[in-house]
């Protein structure tokens, strides 16, 4: 189900597709696979959503499929909790990253906690869908990366796809997973386009129903990093928007004569421990990379993660790029604050190559 | 499960919200004073609008006051035992317990708060249960789905919304389903309370909102939360009737919250009944009440208890003697015991359940964490 994984296709059944068309296709691949599955939120009806997630389904699906609500974040979330515990699978957006802060209490204190607090009796079944992140040039309180909140919180799972492939392929099985998905999606990258076997991606769904034994398929996406370049020289750890910086640089680095191996981590929780720590054993040092500001952060517990599991496979601290400790900056100054190639470059540089 | 067509929104053609608003605001207007059918006396009270439930459902109220008063009694003698870590009582406010669980159907929803033990136990769940959470032994002690009770709330108002969601779901799969929410006064300050009736109003579902007034959120008296006429005038700022009602009077709040259930059964969309009642007792046996109200302030709302007007007035009609309310006491009493032997037994909580509920499949961390335990618990057995 991974890029990497799939076998060649034939031609013809190969489509460009941006991140926001397989999104989109996604949701209507699994409303039409499963008729609980219901849509909502701001702007979500006619509109399809600010960012066109949502195009069409109203229209396809009908108004009870996928609807508009009054402009209210923890009314949406404490709805879909409601709806979740009564048969629905809700899927809803949060508008953007910095609006879904009204739902916090809904989310940390119900959507996570229900299932431990009745003891398994009652799933929330349901995907928070959250536009998140920076790169786009928004103004205040549209580019924050607050997966950290999230993935601190237990009984929450924390997707961030990178790929177009993997938001289609996340996206259905965060709808088919028996707990409450908190899927954040790059809004930078919504206009990538990428050359997809749409077929194949949607075979896996085709005749099974991933999840129902409640366990995850040995090839699910949920829970398992990839390798998205491989190297030899030193590790390159990243997810969402900041993969394909990280590939730029290791790119870069090619060129300069070094080898640098990129994870895509995907699955912020579940944490794929073992395919981090595979490669940075592989290359002993290693160098995570996130948006987010660094201080107490998922960036933090990776490093601290990987220093624990491979302190001997390891020539040199783990070092972090991440955002500054700051509010996420105006327009004409995120490039500052951004990771990029050359502020990735400079802390590859920085891995005790030699001893001093 | 198909999901059958149709709009969900209350102006819609198959909304039965009125389309013209000629008075549609004189019908969501609380009556002027709380609706009283048994006075403090025990005399009925006629009322235009609400006729007197029948003598059986009256009786059988008093039987779930004699039994809910017994156990609030109880719980709080078990948390000066130290059987239980805490007890929000409902000690005053029996009749609106007995009277949220009576008016449901068997398929309807229950969302109660911390406060409404006595609601649950009326909707049937186990007693003992119900007390896991306020023993300390896990979070919610019962199966939502074996009696349709949500677990106890205690972050205040949230739940207004999940029965929201439940309703709409419901509503959605064609489900002739009521869901009746709980909350305090202070709860109506809550963002929650805004959302919740105003996503129940515009997704016109069968919701009754049904806040107990008792006066006090902890210390806070209502007029440092409200300024509002009463609370039920909240209901017409989203476009759904309001109703105030004696929450000493089992017979009017059977009455007016069967009314809304009905109403709401019926497509009529949702609804908000306040009953005014007394927290007779501090908020739980941490609180100390005489730090912000009076033992004469206390005192006035004796005389209004819900047990005693309602024995007045089946007693003056025939319909109670000493006999039948001794043979109710001796089944309170039953129950009571009950409560006792069970919480004075020591259940020791499975500690590896730790690690059981928080997914459906332990994390590959969780699984880490849980064998540490379990080493340092077969550590501990050496």
């Amino acid at each position: 189900m991974t890029v990497t994984a799939q076998a060649p296709a034939p031609e013809d059944t190969r489509v460009s597709l941006t991140f926001a068309k397989a999104l989109n296709t996604a949701l209507a691949d699994e409303m039409a696979a499963d008729s609980t599955v219901v849509m909502f939120g701001e702007d979500v009806g006619p509109l399809g959503g600010v960012f066109r997630i949502t195009d069409g389904l109203t229209e396809r699906f009908g108004e009870e499929r996928c609807f508009d609500t009054p402009l209210a974040e923890s009314g949406i979330m404490g709805m879909a909790v409601g709806m979740a515990m009564n048969g629905i699978r809700p899927v809803v957006e949060m508008q953007f990253d910095a609006f879904a802060y009204p739902a916090f209490e809904q989310v940390v204190s119900h959507v996570a906690k229900m299932s431990n607090r009745t003891r398994g009796k009652v799933k929330l079944p349901l995907v928070i869908r959250i536009p998140y992140a920076g790169g786009i040039g928004g103004v205040e309180h549209h580019c924050d990366s607050s997966e950290s909140y999230y993935a601190h919180t237990p009984g929450l799972t924390v997707l961030a796809p990178a790929t177009v492939a993997d938001a289609y392929t996340m996206l259905r099985e965060a709808i088919r997973f028996p707990d409450p998905v908190v899927f954040l999606e790059p809004k930078k990258l919504y206009w990538t386009k990428e050359d997809v076997d749409l077929a194949a991606l949607r075979a896996p769904f085709e005749d099974s129903a991933p999840f129902e034994d409640s366990a995850p398929e040995a090839e699910a996406a949920i829970g398992r990093a990839v390798v998205a370049r491989e190297g030899t020289d030193a590790t390159l750890i990243a997810y969402g928007p900041s993969v394909s910086t990280a590939l730029s640089a290791a790119e870069a680095a090619a060129a300069e004569g070094r080898s640098l191996e990129v994870i895509d981590v995907r699955s912020i929780v579940p944490f794929d421990d073992e395919t981090v720590c595979a490669s940075v054993r592989k290359t002993g040092r290693a160098v995570v990379i996130s948006e987010a500001p660094g201080f107490a952060s998922v960036a933090s517990e990776i490093v601290a993660r990987v220093q624990e599991r491979c302190f001997h496979s390891l020539g040199a601290p783990v070092l972090r790029v991440t955002g500054f400790d700051i509010p996420y900056p105006a327009p004409k100054l995120e490039h500052f604050f951004l990771p990029g190639v050359d502020r990735i470059l400079d802390t590859v540089d920085e891995l005790q190559w030699e001893d001093k | 499960m198909t999901i059958p067509t149709g709009n969900t929104r209350a102006g819609s053609a198959e909304g039965t919200r009125p389309e013209d608003n000629e008075d549609r605001t004189a019908t969501m207007l609380p009556s002027a004073e709380p609706v009283q059918l048994i006075d403090a006396d025990g005399t009925h009270r006629h009322s235009d609008k609400y006729p007197l439930p029948d003598g059986d459902a009256l009786k059988a109220a008093f039987e779930g006051l004699v039994s809910g008063r017994r156990i609030n009694d109880q719980a709080n003698a078990l948390v000066r035992q130290g059987r239980l870590a805490v007890y929000p009582s409902s000690h005053g406010q029996e009749a609106c317990q007995v009277a949220a669980a009576a008016v449901l159907a068997e398929g309807d929803w229950l969302f109660p708060t911390y406060r409404d033990t006595v609601a649950v136990v009326h909707r049937g769940v186990d007693p003992l249960q119900v007390l896991t959470l306020l023993k300390g032994d896990w979070h919610a002690g019962y199966d939502p789905y074996e009696h349709n009770v949500a677990p106890q709330a205690t972050p205040l108002a949230t739940q207004l919304l999940h029965a929201v969601g439940v309703a709409h779901a419901a509503k959605l799969r064609g489900e002739n389903t009521v869901v009746l929410a709980m909350c305090g006064d202070g709860a109506t300050s809550e963002g929650d309370f805004h959302e919740a009736l105003n996503f129940a109003a515009v997704f016109h579902v069968p919701v009754v909102f049904f806040v107990q007034n008792n006066e006090y959120a902890i210390s806070v008296p209502l007029k440092n939360q409200s300024v509002a006429p009463s609370l039920a005038h909240k209901a017409i700022g989203y476009g759904m009737p309001g109703e105030r009602v004696d929450g000493n009077d089992a017979a009017a709040l059977l009455a007016v919250l069967g009314a809304a259930v009905e109403r709401a059964r019926e497509g009529g969309g949702p609804a908000l009944v306040e009953a005014h009642t007394y927290r007779m007792q501090a908020h739980t046996n941490a609180d100390d009440a005489t730090r912000y109200r009076s033992d004469d302030d206390v005192a006035k709302w004796v005389p209004r208890d819900p047990l005693t007007r309602l024995r007045t007035y089946l007693t003056s009609l025939g319909m109670l003697d000493d006999e039948a309310e001794d043979a109710m006491k001796a089944a309170a009493e039953t129950v009571a015991a009950r409560i006792r032997e069970g919480l004075n037994t020591d259940v020791v909580p499975e500690p590896m359940d730790l690690f059981n509920y928080v997914y459906d499949s332990r994390t590959p961390q969780l699984s880490e964490q849980a064998a540490l335990l379990a080493d340092e618990l077969s550590r501990a057995q050496d």
